[in-house]
């Protein structure tokens, strides 16, 4: 068995501890915001924080996550009302919006340690963030917005 | 998968599209519910309301729930479709709330493409505009008649205001709800026609800018489902070790060590593969990379080497001596092109490219006697039927499909093949769901690819300069042939959709389009645009070479040869304004291209720059103006063609599939490069809607001009150096400075 918390939520895991945390999200803890996109840390759609660092779930074992905090998509906030995800709904980012809680974690954990980043800080921390419908010019205005408004 | 459809539509007419009235299956909650307002309490609030139709269902509380007949993958028909049906019938759009419907055909199948559920072609909006606004405007006529009843006043009298129906000159009113809760349907049902449809000026929520998706809270708090998501009671999880190469055979398996893995519930030999079923998918996957698996060594796609065919196919196109089936012809061009006293002839190559949705392939299924039920991100759900029954023994009326949300399409959903799986899988156990999912691996590697193609242009010019005759030879595997073989056959063997694109708008005096199939055994598939997205490319640089040879501006050349076609000539005269044609760029430079895909007009202009030692191009802005017609949700057009610009910009620079003795070389996106943010241009999309013209397909069109925008753009930079195959990869940009 491997404790953390999630969310908030103590936990107690029964899978193998060289399990992708990623999978443990979705199929123990039936957390399925989290997604799965490449499996190798490529493209940033199984983000989460760990003691309030973004990582990739998909390479990140139980094991490692031991008597950590993690948080997820539905962890950000209780009710949508992340400044992030205000802005990503004002910009209407989404399109098929799979990749959108990677994002959107990702950009969390920049605006948390930079509250106002540059144009160019933002595109440098989004950079292995993998969008296929192209919706980067929305994201970073949302983040735009998001400093702006925080 | 665009021209001949509209033609067929006669065959749903649109009496029984609006009178097929109280059948069952309305509000079925579907296997992702997209948000908290499309919750249970919403499908069992429409279970019980008022129906005046198939499509809407109002409840004692006003709350309108209406169906969506289409996949939701990004485009946002979740969205747009409802909206028709909500603007006709004067629904209050916040009372609103939204239902996929279920697989179903002859209830919601589009009339714009054979009737059947199929989302793609860009033929949604284009099949359902219509017969959508005549829903909402027969819905609405029931309202008032049912209200001239209760009020007892002639219809004539009423109007309406968003869910009420309102007697101004008694003051009295009657809110949907109020008449839902004791309604009785009036026989006959009003008919609906378009007489009765809203003025495009008069309309409420049509063309406004501040209406979003109502897809979109869920995909910011992770409450949206797609198929990856599905969760069922005693659900399994699978996955499938395919073979390397298409049409080969498991010979032997030995699983012993794959057995061992804890979880493991079964291995099953497939004829494509090996499928493995697990309590998780973590267990699957595990025992899948256990399996030591002796394949045949028997199929003809083992000889596909795609470096080597796009040689070959580049030859077929320049062989004139090679048959084609004519896709068009008008005159004779090939008269016209031997009398010319200038020929420019070109040969323009397109690389295998990938999908690369965003949620890998996956799909759950049920078995259970001769019934199945699929859960699945799917834009087929018509095809699935079909594809399902015949991987489980049974017949498609037996089977059941909840489409959840795609996590992109792109034509890549079209197919069946992770159905085929699931319903495999779930045959094994049957009475227990099982999910398969692939990997990103299998995903890039068992693709279902844009085909290999090479264009041959020929273009013969009069002593004055002027076009006699313009000839394109599209040399290229089929998609019709396996995914449409009758059509393909009744089409003489001609397949429209690797040909869409050629056939223009610009006033040539003759005019030949021919297919020379090619066929080397990998099947090929629907990408986003598909024809137009490789052909476009050959088109408008062709255009660019023959401006360049008579020494005149491509703007100014293009709207000579769009003469009679005022839409294309505004958009390309707004957007080389919007770039600022004329301004010379330090470093950079600007090229223009066009398209009229998908009844839409479409023209951007790249700006570019090279580093002639790498070999990199970089795209720094990318303007453009579309003209869609009916705009019907303008901020979701503008979303669409910045998204493709994206693509279109991703596919003509970085993604390429290698195919070497049959087996893929890429595998994710460490070798399936595609474009990052970082790599992004400025993008600057400006929609100019007309409204007097019917609703284009947006999802697809932003995409086939930016290729030969970029390559146009090379070209004034470098004073003539012409790229002309996809992708843009340094080296051959270095090799085309080079020669």
């Amino acid at each position: 068995m491997t404790a953390f918390t999630i969310n908030g939520r103590k936990v107690d895991v029964a899978a193998e501890p060289d399990t992708p945390l990623l999978w443990v999200i979705r199929e123990h803890l039936k957390l399925t915001g989290t997604k799965f996109g490449c499996g190798i840390a490529l493209c940033g759609a199984c983000t989460v924080h760990v003691d309030g660092a973004p990582v990739r779930s998909c390479q990140t074992l139980l094991q490692d996550v031991a008597g950590s905090q993690v948080t997820t998509i539905e962890g950000l906030s209780a009710d949508a009302s992340h400044p992030l995800q205000q802005a990503w709904i004002a910009e209407q980012v989404p399109q098929c919006g799979y990749c959108q809680s990677g994002q959107i974690m990702q950009a969390a954990a920049l605006l948390a340690s930079n509250p106002q980043p540059t144009r160019e800080e933002i595109v440098e921390h989004m950079d292995g963030n993998i969008c296929r419908c192209g919706t980067y010019g929305r994201i970073i205005s949302a983040i735009e917005r998001a400093a702006q408004e925080a | 998968m665009t021209k001949p459809f509209e033609l067929r539509t006669t065959a749903l007419s649109r009496r029984s599209f609006l009178l097929t009235v109280g059948g069952a299956g309305i509000a079925v909650a579907f296997g992702g519910l997209p948000s908290p307002a499309l919750g249970a309490e919403t499908a069992a609030a429409a279970a019980g309301g008022f129906k005046p139709n198939v499509w809407v269902t109002v409840g004692a509380d006003g709350i309108v729930t209406i169906i969506c007949p289409a996949s939701e993958m990004g485009q946002g028909v979740m969205t747009s479709l409802p909206l028709l049906i909500a603007e006709d019938m004067d629904a209050d759009w916040d009372k609103v709330r939204i239902v996929q419907a279920p697989s179903d055909a002859e209830k919601y199948g589009n009339p714009g493409f054979y009737g059947i559920q199929l989302t793609g072609g860009s033929e949604t909006m284009r099949g359902y505009y219509q017969p959508l606004r005549l829903v909402g405007a027969q819905t609405r006529k029931i309202m008032l008649a049912i209200a001239a009843s209760r009020l007892n006043v002639p219809a004539g009298e009423l109007t309406t205001e968003p869910n009420r129906v309102v007697h101004t000159r008694s003051g009295r009113s009657l809110g949907y709800g109020e008449i839902a809760a004791t309604g009785e349907l009036p026989d006959p049902l009003p008919e609906a026609t378009e007489a009765d449809l809203k003025p495009i000026d008069r309309c409420r929520y049509i063309g406004r800018m501040d209406i979003g998706r109502i897809d979109v809270p869920a995909k910011v708090d992770g409450s949206a489902r797609f198929g990856i998501d599905v969760e069922l009671p005693d659900m399994l999880y699978g996955t499938v070790l395919r073979a390397p190469v298409p049409g080969e055979q498991p010979e032997a398996i030995d699983d012993a060590a794959a057995r061992a893995v804890k979880g493991v519930t079964r291995i099953v030999p497939l004829s494509h593969g090996v499928g493995i079923i697990g309590e998780s998918y973590d267990a699957a996957r595990r025992a899948r990379d256990l399996l030591e698996v002796t394949w045949s060594n028997s199929s003809r796609v083992r000889r596909y080497d795609s470096r080597r065919l796009a040689e070959a196919y580049r030859d077929a196109g320049r062989d004139l001596a090679q048959p084609g089936v004519a896709a068009h012809s008008e005159g004779d061009a090939v008269a016209a092109i031997a009398g010319a006293a200038h020929v420019i002839a070109a040969d323009y190559v397109t690389d295998h490219v990938h999908h690369a949705t965003m949620e890998p392939m996956n799909a759950t299924a049920l078995v259970a006697g001769d019934t199945v039920e699929v859960w699945a991100p799917t834009q087929g759900p018509t095809a699935t039927q079909g594809f399902a029954a015949e991987a489980a023994g049974t017949t498609p009326d037996k089977v059941k499909v909840h489409t959840t949300l795609l996590g992109g399409g792109f034509g890549r959903r079209a197919e069946a093949d992770f159905i085929i799986d699931a319903v495999s899988l779930a045959r094994e156990v049957e009475g227990r769901p099982v999910k398969v999912i692939w990997s990103r691996e299998d995903d890039v590697r068992h693709g279902k690819y844009r085909p290999l193609a090479a264009q041959h242009v020929e273009v013969g010019l009069n002593a004055a300069g002027n076009i006699v005759g313009w000839r394109h030879r599209v040399a290229a595997d089929s998609i019709f042939a396996r995914t449409m073989p009758e059509m393909f056959a009744g089409d003489g063997g001609l397949d429209t959709v690797v040909t869409d694109g050629t056939i223009f708008n610009y006033r040539v005096p003759t005019h030949l389009v021919e297919f020379i199939r090619q066929d080397n055994g990998r099947d090929v598939g629907f990408w986003r645009a598909v024809g137009y997205g490789q052909n476009n490319f050959g088109v408008e640089c062709v255009i660019d070479e023959v401006a360049a040879a008579k020494g005149v501006d491509p703007v100014a050349f293009r709207l000579e040869l769009l003469g009679d076609q005022p839409r294309a000539q505004k958009v390309v005269g707004a957007v080389a304004a919007m770039a600022e044609w004329e301004r010379p760029r330090d470093g950079r430079a600007l090229g223009l291209a066009y398209t009229d895909a998908f009844g839409a007009h479409c023209a951007q202009v790249a700006e570019v720059s090279l580093d002639r030692e790498s070999g990199e191009i970089r795209v720094h802005n990318v303007w453009c103006v579309v003209d869609p017609g009916v705009a019907v949700q303008p901020l979701n057009i503008e979303a669409q063609v910045a998204g493709a610009i994206v693509h279109g910009a991703s596919h003509a620079l970085y993604e390429q599939i290698n195919i070497v003795d049959g087996e893929v070389q890429e595998s994710n996106f460490d070798t399936y490069r595609v474009m990052r943010m970082s790599e992004m241009p400025q993008i600057h999309v400006r929609v100019t809607p007309t409204p007097e013209n019917k609703p284009a397909g947006i999802g697809e069109v932003g995409l086939p001009p930016t290729g030969p925008a970029i390559a146009n753009a090379v070209a004034r930079l470098t004073g003539g150096v012409r790229l002309r195959h996809y992708p843009f990869l340094p080296e051959r940009v270095k090799a085309a400075l080079g020669a």
